[in-house]
């Protein structure tokens, strides 16, 4: 045991490992806080819609040999959500229907153009990485550090302050608006801030695996809380832990970091299932 | 009394399809108006416009009495969201304050005190603390009225509160909203499918269809050939 302290302290020496544990803590707790809201607005594949569309923007970014890629795949994405959470219930294809079309095509096309006119040796190799999560949370520079703390710092100010507003347009929309609330702002936040967090988290658990980092701590609280408060805070807190273990544990072992914290989440949903049931708060 | 409410020749509809056209009404304060009507007759949408959420195709719907648009204590019906929605009663019948509000990110004291009013209004304080989705059908309504409450001071707008209810959940909340109308002379306009309800609690029938059929008071409505006619087509059956 005391073997395994000393080379977390060993790998805690080196700057690079702890800002890999700083950046996926912040986009772990982002992420959760906005899974709530977009898993009652049953939108829970939204991630992997987005997470898709930006596959495709960093594979036209990575053809066009741009060297800061954030500039295509942010607009792109944040484009993408708007018009997949804007259209609600008003659309020809429906919401559902509409994440898969764009996900699935936008996938495709991102590797049809990494294969047609990749400059790089191992496209392969590339693509894996994107799909999966690389080892790019590895090798975070200072800058992208501050730009993640930017964006967390963000996005917590931003749901703090509106979170009775969210509440309500979460909950009911219709009555939302008959009192005043612009439901439609509102909506158009969350997607701007969801697409944020997405681009933001493909570095820490790659675009498949997105969707786990934002629905995950959401059901696991939903198990167990019976309050909107409730389930937010402790799905941030499950998050952040999750995240925080799985961290340690790929650096400890070797293990893929996005895989292994969505392990953790797994487990934990797993356990808090088991609570549920067991204490009967599951009901109905 | 004074109009808090009048609708001068509204044309309804969506997608270029008019629905219900030319609808003349007024409601003043105190009243209770039953708005009945086949499905597909525009009584959803007539509601969307009240609280405009939706423009009317033509014609105008004005407000009056020093009632504002976001005050109108509004019950929807309930979606499928709501249903496992993992929320406090309090954090609900909370929201209704919100219009208070405005830019500020937090309810005041006064939004309490008056969330808690209302709850003990309508006999759920002992459940402010249970989650929503554990509630019954009748106990989720009751929340939504006194989240209702919290918005308007004048005016409540009912859609279809007693669908899916049993029937004597049914008649309490017809009772409840009775008496919010009587008591505290809360202004109450009600789309509803039951017809003899209806007729029993209101003051005043708005009967829609291709063209509005009728609109009146209960006793007019009642001797009336359309009056007539649904009425013993429904029996005296107390749910829809």
């Amino acid at each position: 045991m005391s073997e395994l302290f000393e080379t977390l302290f060993f790998y805690f020496s080196y700057p690079f490992v702890r800002y890999a544990l700083l950046v996926g803590v912040l986009i772990a707790l982002c992420s959760s806080l906005l899974g709530v809201t977009l898993v009652l607005k049953r939108f829970s594949f939204i991630g992997d819609g987005l997470s898709h569309v930006a596959f495709g923007a960093i594979a036209i970014a990575s053809v066009m040999n741009l060297t800061n890629e954030m500039l295509i795949v942010l607009p792109v994405t944040v484009v993408s959500a708007i018009l997949l959470l804007m259209t609600g219930q008003n659309t020809k294809i429906k919401g559902d229907a509409a994440v898969a079309l764009i996900s699935v095509g936008s996938l495709a096309l991102g590797y049809l153009l990494m294969n047609l006119f990749s400059a790089s040796a191992n496209v392969s190799g590339d693509v894996c990485s994107t799909l999966f999560g690389s080892t790019s949370i590895l090798t975070l520079s200072l800058t992208d550090v501050w730009l993640c703390v930017a964006m967390s710092v963000l996005v917590m100010g931003v749901f703090l302050l509106f979170y009775h507003k969210i509440f309500s347009v979460t909950f009911d929309e219709t009555f939302a608006s008959a009192t005043g609330v612009k439901a439609s702002f509102y909506n158009l936040m969350i997607a701007v801030i969801t697409a944020m967090i997405i681009v933001l988290a493909m570095n820490l658990v790659g675009s498949l695996l997105i969707s786990a980092l934002i629905i995950c701590p959401a059901l696991s609280a939903m198990r167990i809380f019976r309050s909107f408060r409730g389930v937010i805070l402790s799905s941030a807190v499950i998050s952040v832990v999750c995240a925080a273990v799985g961290i340690l544990i790929s650096v400890l072992f070797s293990t893929p970091v996005g895989s292994t914290i969505v392990a953790a989440n797994i487990v934990v949903f797993l356990i808090f299932w088991i609570l549920g049931q067991v204490t009967g708060r599951a009901k109905a | 009394m004074s109009k808090q409410l009048s609708c001068e020749h509204v044309s309804l509809g969506y997608e270029g399809i008019i629905v219900t056209k030319n609808l003349n009404f007024s409601v003043s304060s105190g009243d209770y108006l039953c708005i009945v009507g086949e499905n597909g007759s525009g009584k959803s949408t007539l509601i969307k416009a009240l609280l405009q959420l939706k423009t009317p195709i033509s014609g105008k719907i004005t407000l009056g009495d020093g009632l504002r648009q976001k005050e109108i204590g509004y019950l929807p019906q309930q979606t499928i969201v709501q249903k496992d929605f993992p929320a406090s009663v309090q954090e609900i019948v909370l929201s209704g304050c919100l219009n208070r509000c405005g830019l500020r990110p937090f309810y005041s004291r006064a939004e309490k005190i008056l969330a808690h009013k209302n709850m003990r209004k309508l006999g759920i304080c002992n459940l402010q603390k249970e989650c929503y989705r554990f509630l019954s059908g009748g106990q989720q309504q009751r929340v939504l009225l006194a989240r209702a409450l919290c918005a308007t001071q004048k005016m409540l707008l009912l859609d279809e509160p007693v669908t899916g209810l049993d029937p004597k959940a049914a008649a309490e909340m017809y009772e409840l909203v009775a008496k919010i109308n009587r008591e505290d002379g809360i202004t109450v306009i009600m789309v509803s499918h039951d017809i003899s309800a209806a007729v029993r609690y209101a003051t005043h029938i708005l009967h829609l269809g291709q063209e509005p059929l009728f609109f009146g008071t209960t006793e007019d409505y009642l001797k009336s050939d359309i009056g007539r006619a649904f009425t013993k087509a429904a029996g005296g059956d107390t749910h829809e």
